[in-house]
């Protein structure tokens, strides 16, 4: 018999239907993958099973644990069963725990709560769970506060927190997607070891299908509330059965079609870096004595040719956003030089800056930060043409913007709408549209498809693909994400520590890593014809 | 957390300063001559010139600032113009009425604000919920002034049970001291409960919201015990945060209140020697109330720091 | 108060449609609407001329002649109060356009320039947050003279730091944004950032704080002619008025009931308004109802 047996559930928040007859289940000491994009109703229904529902959902169905139906279930029983026998991990670490109170409270709190133990009693079954998920006392007293804490040591904690009554079910929402590949890699294997050693079932909630293909026996495929399609793991992903989950699997690894990059000739140099030194002071945390500055980029030096394309890859935190800062001229340098077209950048007054500024546009990471909510898309895309030395006409404008809507694949009726009546997906096309307005020679693009969901992914990649074959624009990829790299790089840099510690064309480095830093992100990165091998293996 | 209250000591320290000159500089600027205030409008000019030696008014502007800052430092606040007395007495007879007031309202106004607050908040939408708070905006609308006559009317007038107004002095017994100031200190404290108790239910409310809430009901806690363990310590901090801008808000409205009960406080004394032109007492009178703001200020910083702890290690 | 463009164009219609739908903000802009038609109104007309003292008719109670009876001078306390809401509400608003006239701009700045400008900025308000308010809005008025002009100065200085510091706060929160730095890699300097981006979205919270200062303002005002720094006799002002009744209310409580009625309803008004207005403009709250 399975532990947990979701049937028929159906939930509505105020009205709106959320999830519509779903039914799952799961057996004792199973794994089971739970997948979809964003607004597919994978949270809720975790959040349903434990009974943290926001107030105004209603359910109706029955999910069945351990003989128990927890639709049903009064509040007091389901506080009895919640970090008992179902634990769960949050897809936020930073957030996740109470700022002002010590690790060692926050995972003895259940632990008293449940057993009764005494303070000593819980703080000694603490002390070993934390251990036990890499946090031993020596380095990790129990009175550490949680800002003192990077992000996957405090996952580390919630962890802990979530299985520190080793819990019938363990539920893990995302658990990774805030971390960077090599964390990621370290969670999984982490909750891999405590579920086999626990014997407990694991539900774990990804948009990532290579990361549910290495974990889970089973699978679940949702959309728009509903299920599509559950069965075997292997089986369900090599035969790409139902079409949904044949378009989902194409788009995680789908690699643009890209003309070959023109020939082995070198063109000229577009962009020369030179020793860049990036230092940042650090707060003083005693009285009279200045800390050492912390360098955030260290002696960085490269040249990326025109019209090819870059990626920049790394760990979180390992100074590859603040290059690209420095290279856009949005930040100065401590030392070094960055020259764009054979002029150095790192002096220029902002005035003397804007024929280069032309040349350079920028793509981010978030399609809902990076536009003012006010103005209209005419005037999002428009915002680069100020950088002209002769200000176009209101019609000349609305053709500029006409045209790169057009280039983007969105039509110009579009120019009087707003941003947020658009997708996503449509969004980060606005910001490619803004960012080739001014037919620049270099995009950077910090992070341009992570926030996007898989089928989008592949088609704003796509569309980055086909502007390099057909405008020539040069990009510099800010990614931590190899599947970008790998699908529309020539060449690859891989930084670590605020150094270039391997550069080579992508595929070169993407097979045959030649350093540390560059194996352990390539081993870490999930990759879903990889696991597939594996499960056939296992 | 030593270098975090050091540096908060430090701009305190400058803040005071500042202000030290300000008040001395507008003050400086009046019109009036302090010896014929103290003399009469008869005095003769040698009696004058005598006075003004004696007082110091005659050395230039730096030497009788650095002299009245250096006075601030070791008590020696000057003598009062009119009444002829040192100011430091003055000001000490008038602070034993309104520091209690000031002390008593701020109890008052937390006690009632802080648990209607979490209460209201834990019942988020619910028809107490809605009282409570409607009850909240009329009270942050209610001058205190009015408020405070209105309790006269009522409690002094009408049903007789406190006096009026005045106060007998604490040589007349603590009782009837505090009975004195029962009324002053409860038409200062309501208002401030009520905005009080609304900054609680919103913070206590945003705080709800956070994940780790989340993280602590995912541990089997009930509603209940999440409120009081996890979400009220750090809901402290922005409700700290108006307690410390209150109590300066309390203690300049004691000025209007103990106008009304004609109480014999730092806020009558301070309007009186205003209007006599009694400056070194308005002087005095208001570097106390800026020193005590600042101090509150950092007394406020250092409750921060045990709150949160981030504040300890970072900055 | 008028609604700024910003909040009526585009992507705000949806919101124009969510505050009429606002219980907080319609009965706050329905007194608000009201106090300020009965100030208007008493331009042109007041149920009876207050400038003619009608001894015979002192201290009379509630009449159909005198809705809310005469005062000590035979003056209709309704009339009064219509002419009173002209003083409170120009008072305040004045106080307030002083607050945001100077606060404004001085937060967007220190927060656009940031570094030693930004700390002097804050030092500078620290330093007026020391001041206990009231205290030096007695010690102003007192020293210059009283009069209404020096009340609305004296007001005023104490709303500019308040502006300056959530203008600062509400900027310091936008610069960082993808879309400011998207503009900054378009050659836009700071000044033209600030007014393309950052004071549109800080518009909302600075208009809900206007109302806050606008409530504290009445309130302020009222109390500074109870001490008789305000507006001077005889211009009718509510503080005075209840100054006026302190004494004899053991005879005529109801000279003391409606002036400061007339303070609470203004003042609930103008926080109802700020709060629907905060409830429809800021997304974080909304999420949460």
């Amino acid at each position: 018999m399975s532990l947990l047996e979701i049937e028929n559930l159906s939930l509505d928040i105020g009205g709106t239907p959320i999830l519509k007859d779903i039914s799952l289940s799961i057996g004792r000491g199973e794994v089971m993958g739970l997948v979809g994009e964003s607004g597919s109703g994978k949270s809720m229904t975790a959040l349903a099973v434990m009974g943290l529902l926001p107030h105004a959902a209603r359910a109706r169905g029955s999910i069945m644990f351990d003989g128990i139906d927890l639709v049903a279930a009064p509040e007091a029983a389901m506080c009895r069963l919640r970090g008992d026998d179902l634990g769960m991990v949050f897809q936020e670490p930073m957030t996740a725990l109470n700022p002002v109170k010590t690790i060692g409270e926050q995972v003895a709190e259940g632990i008293r709560w449940h057993t009764g133990a005494n303070r000593a009693d819980a703080e000694t079954r603490a002390r070993a769970m934390l251990h036990r998920v890499g946090l031993p006392e020596a380095q990790f007293p129990l009175t550490r506060y949680p800002h003192e804490l990077s992000g996957g040591q405090r996952q580390r904690v919630v962890i802990a927190i979530a299985c520190a009554l080793k819990p019938k079910l363990l539920i893990a929402d995302e658990p990774t997607t805030a971390l960077d590949v090599v964390l990621q890699a370290q969670i999984l294997k982490l909750l891999k070891s405590l579920v086999a050693e626990d014997g407990m079932s694991l539900l774990l909630i990804s948009h990532d299908l290579a990361v549910v293909a290495d974990m889970a026996e089973r699978i679940t495929i949702m959309r728009h509330g509903e299920v599509m399609e559950a069965g075997n793991t292997k089986q369900t992903l090599s035969q790409r059965a139902h079409p949904y989950t044949r378009q989902l699997a194409e788009a995680s690894t789908h690699v643009p079609h890209r003309p070959q990059s023109p020939g082995q000739s070198k063109p000229a140099p577009l962009l020369q870096v030179k020793e860049v030194v990036r230092d940042y002071p650090v707060r003083a945390r005693r009285l009279f004595t200045r800390p050492a500055p912390f360098r955030a980029v260290d002696h960085v030096s490269f040249e990326l040719p025109a019209g090819r394309s870059m990626a920049l890859v790394g760990r979180s935190g390992c100074g590859k956003s603040t290059l690209a800062r420095m290279i856009l001229a949005l930040d100065r340098p401590t030392a070094g030089s960055i020259r764009f077209q054979g002029e150095a950048l790192e002096d220029k007054s902002e005035d003397a800056l804007r024929p280069h500024r032309r040349n350079m546009q920028v793509v981010f990471q978030d399609p809902y930060g990076s536009f003012n909510p006010r103005h209209k898309v005419e005037r999002l895309v428009a915002e680069p043409l100020h950088l002209l030395d002769r200000r176009p006409s209101p019609a000349e404008r609305r053709e500029s913007v006409a045209e790169a809507l057009s280039q983007v694949g969105l039509s110009p009726a579009d120019m009087e709408k707003y941003p947020h009546e658009f997708s996503g997906g449509q969004r980060q096309r606005i910001s490619i549209a803004r960012a080739i307005i001014t037919r620049p020679k270099l995009i950077v693009a910090d992070e341009p498809v992570s926030a996007l969901d898989v089928s989008i992914r592949a088609q704003v990649l796509d569309l980055f693909a086909d502007l390099n074959a057909r405008l020539g624009v040069a990009y510099l990829f800010i990614t931590h994400d190899l599947t970008v790299a790998r699908a529309i790089t020539d060449e690859v840099m891989v930084m670590h520590d605020g150094r270039i510690v391997e550069r080579g064309p992508t595929a070169r480095v993407l097979h045959h890593p030649e350093t540390v830093p560059a194996r352990a992100l390539i081993d870490a990165a999930p990759d879903l014809e990889r696991a597939l091998q594996r499960q056939g293996a296992a | 957390m030593i270098p975090y209250l050091a540096k908060r000591l430090l701009t305190g320290l400058l803040t005071l300063l500042a202000a030290s000159i300000i008040v001395f500089s507008v003050l400086e600027v009046l019109p009036g001559d302090p010896a014929r205030i103290m003399l009469g409008m008869n005095a003769s000019p040698e009696a004058l010139a005598a006075l003004r030696m004696e007082m110091g008014i005659d050395q230039p502007v730096l030497a009788r600032y650095l002299d009245w800052v250096a006075g601030l430092a070791t008590g020696d606040f000057g003598r009062s113009y009119t009444y002829s007395t040192p100011v430091i007495d003055l000001i000490a007879e008038r602070v034993a009425v309104s520091l209690p007031l000031a002390l008593l309202a701020l109890a008052l106004s937390t006690l009632i604000a802080l648990p209607v607050g979490v209460y209201a908040a834990s019942r988020r939408g619910t028809l107490s919920d809605t009282l409570t708070m409607g009850l909240a905006q009329v009270g942050v609308a209610i001058p205190n002034f009015w408020f405070a006559m209105l309790l006269v009317y009522v409690f002094a007038v009408g049903l007789r049970l406190v006096p009026a107004g005045g106060f007998p002095g604490w040589d007349q017994g603590i009782l009837q001291g505090l009975a004195a100031l029962l009324l002053p200190a409860v038409s200062l404290a309501l208002p401030q409960a009520a905005i009080l108790a609304r900054v609680t239910r919103s913070a206590m409310l945003e705080v709800l919201g956070e994940d780790y809430i989340r993280t602590a009901r995912a541990k089997g806690l009930p509603r209940r015990a999440v409120l009081w363990r996890h979400a009220l310590r750090n809901a402290l901090i922005p409700v700290l945060t108006i307690m410390g801008l209150q109590f300066a808000f309390l203690l300049a409205g004691t000025i209007i209140i103990e106008n009304v009960f004609y109480l014999p406080g730092l806020g009558r004394l301070v309007f009186q020697a205003i209007s006599q032109r009694d400056l070194i007492v308005v002087e005095g009178v208001v570097m106390l109330l800026v020193a005590t703001v600042i101090a509150v200020n950092m007394l406020v910083d250092v409750c921060y720091a045990i709150a949160d702890p981030r504040l300890r290690t970072a900055r | 108060m008028s609604l700024d463009p910003v909040f009526i164009a585009g992507p705000e219609r949806h919101i124009l449609r969510q505050a009429l739908s606002n219980r907080s903000f319609l009965i706050g802009l329905a007194i608000v609407a009201l106090v300020a038609a009965m100030a208007i109104v008493s331009f042109v007309w007041t149920p009876h001329d207050i400038t003619r003292l009608q001894v015979s008719d002192r201290m009379q109670g509630l009449s159909l002649a005198y809705p809310f009876g005469t005062d000590h001078l035979g003056r209709d306390i309704l009339s009064m109060i219509m002419i009173g809401a002209r003083n409170s509400i120009a008072v305040a608003i004045l106080a307030v356009g002083i607050g945001i006239g100077l606060g404004v701009p001085l937060g967007c700045w220190a927060a656009a320039r940031g570094g030693w400008l930004d700390e002097a900025v804050m030092r500078v308000n620290d330093l007026v947050f020391a001041f206990p308010a009231l205290l030096s809005a007695v010690m102003i008025t007192a020293i210059f003279g009283p009069s209404a002009i020096n009340a609305i100065i004296a007001i005023g200085i104490f709303n500019v730091p308040v502006f300056a510091r959530v203008a600062r706060a509400g900027a310091l929160a936008i610069w960082p944004r993808e879309y400011v730095l998207a503009a900054r890699a378009s050659g836009k300097g700071r000044f033209l950032i600030t007014v393309e981006h950052i004071l549109p979205n800080i518009a909302s919270v600075l208009l809900v704080q206007g109302t806050i200062q606008f409530a504290l303002g009445i309130l302020a005002e009222a109390g500074l002619s109870y001490l008789g720094l305000g507006a001077q006799p005889p211009m009718p002002s509510w503080g005075r008025m209840l100054f006026d009744a302190q004494t004899r209310m053991v005879v005529a409580p109801h000279l003391a009931l409606f002036p400061g009625l007339a303070i609470v309803v203004t003042v609930l008004g103008l926080n109802l308004l700020g709060d629907g207005l905060r409830d429809v403009l800021d997304p974080r709250v909304r999420r949460q109802r």
